[in-house]
């Protein structure tokens, strides 16, 4: 029983035939061959699968593909600048050293290119509740904090809003 | 791959309805976050699906009605609640303790009505909605009727919705927010991704002068089989001065509740937080009202 599911996946359209019971991640993953989407605990908990689906950062391994008709998502394989490099909130991550093994840098990135796009500012605190939703067993997420607050803080010279 | 036999996505509530009458095994999907999750476990095994997830044009939003009342669509996620600017200027505790489930990104698709239609004690919602005497707005083949929350929680896994039925709307009448401030607290091991051991909820009025509690509401999750609110507690301190109610409502609502022990925690620590917990969630709440506690 395999279904078409036309949707916008890293800013094109998408049209591929899926089994309307596997979840967003097997069809990011295996369907498309986006593998910076992780599968970790696949029950919702540790957010290595985080991608956006209409800008709205979401678990895909608890979110059935047939869900996704028509909408637009996005993994970090869709992520770059004007010149085809790595987004300022990536280099972020590299420059203060937000990443250890990896595993869990692809959701947290899609969780913080949400954060960051609200063009809003964030105490430490919120920023700490945000990305609540992911688990990093490597670094202490002190880094990874301090690589999204310098994002955010970009951004809102750029898009500041205030509240 | 979820081991679905079947899943039919729903095209409206009516069609809902009649997929529910046409498959009496058939289990209701909204945001997934629940259900998938046992599927996954193996606790539902071959099941047929009757997905509304995308039915969020007639069951999504949160809407104030002419004469006060706040009406919360059931597929409207915790954040929707969370940042409703509606549950924001009238009633801020029940986005308070929306925020407090899962982690952010179920939030953003987990639903309040699915939340509520579980039947779970620990829901983060359902001892706000308690307190708040959420009516719930439930549809089937042969129309519409409305349950007061109270009546709802018919067991564990068990509420007052027959197969056929859905849940359309919550109820929040006006009579039940206004002029009350609430505060909830969610006691778990960690801050974010966790389970409440125990959940309060206490809402108050006060009287003018900002010193007597002239109403009090509280209810608890897993302080029961299913949520409750502790009648003993709200009558102990009705018309009392702030401080002495704070002292007196936790030993009162032990009168009512009866938690269990589970690899959680134990019935005695559970209890020792009933009756810590009341005191300080009212405490917060009198704060919001303005008391100076």
């Amino acid at each position: 029983m395999m279904e078409i599911l036309r949707c916008t996946v890293n800013n094109k359209p998408v049209e591929v035939g899926i089994d309307p019971r596997e979840s967003l991640a097997d069809t990011l993953r295996q369907r498309l061959g986006l593998t910076s989407v992780k599968k970790g605990c696949e029950v919702g908990e540790c957010g290595a699968c985080t991608v956006l689906v209409d800008g709205v950062a979401i678990d895909s391994c608890i979110y059935l593909s047939v869900w996704a008709q028509g909408k637009t998502i996005l993994t970090v394989e869709g992520l770059r600048d004007e010149n085809g490099e790595l987004t300022p909130l990536q280099k972020a991550f590299v420059e203060e050293a937000a990443v250890q093994c990896g595993f869990c840098t692809p959701g947290i990135i899609m969780s913080a290119v949400e954060i960051v796009g609200s063009g809003k500012l964030y105490t430490r605190e919120e920023l700490r509740k945000l990305i609540s939703g992911h688990l990093c067993r490597c670094t202490g997420y002190e880094n990874i904090l301090n690589a999204v607050e310098r994002a955010v803080q970009e951004a809102h010279k750029f898009v500041g809003k205030e509240e | 791959m979820y081991d679905i036999s079947s899943l039919y996505q729903a095209t409206s509530v009516a069609d809902a309805i009649r997929a529910l009458q046409a498959d009496p095994k058939a289990i209701l999907i909204a945001g997934g976050t629940d259900v998938l999750i046992k599927i996954r476990e193996g606790r539902l095994p071959g099941c047929s699906l009757v997905s509304i997830h995308e039915l969020g044009e007639e069951l999504r939003g949160i809407a104030l009605a002419p004469n006060g009342d706040v009406e919360i669509g059931p597929l409207s996620t915790f954040r929707d609640v969370t940042f409703s600017p509606i549950i924001r200027q009238h009633i801020p505790v029940l986005g308070e303790a929306t925020d407090m489930a899962g982690g952010p990104q179920l939030r953003a698709v987990g639903t309040i009505g699915g939340n509520v239609c579980n039947g779970v004690t620990s829901a983060d919602s359902a001892s706000t909605l308690m307190a708040l005497d959420a009516v719930l707005v439930v549809r089937g083949p042969a129309g519409e009727r409305r349950v007061p929350i109270s009546q709802w929680y018919k067991g564990v896994h068990q509420v007052n919705l027959a197969h056929d039925e859905l849940l359309v709307k919550l109820l929040i009448p006006r009579e039940n927010y206004d002029g009350f401030t609430g505060h909830y607290i969610k006691y778990a091991q960690r801050s974010a991704m966790d389970i409440a051991t125990l959940g309060v909820s206490c809402l108050v009025k006060l009287s003018e002068d900002k010193r007597l509690v002239r109403q009090v509401k509280l209810a608890f999750g897993v302080a029961n089989p299913v949520p409750m609110r502790s009648p003993a507690a709200e009558a102990a301190v009705a018309g009392l001065p702030l401080e002495e109610a704070i002292a007196q409502i936790g030993k009162a609502a032990l009168q009512d509740v009866n938690p269990r022990t589970s690899w959680r925690a134990s019935r005695e620590f559970r209890l020792q937080l009933v009756e810590e917990l009341s005191g300080r969630a009212l405490r917060e709440a009198a704060r919001k009202g303005g008391a100076a506690v």
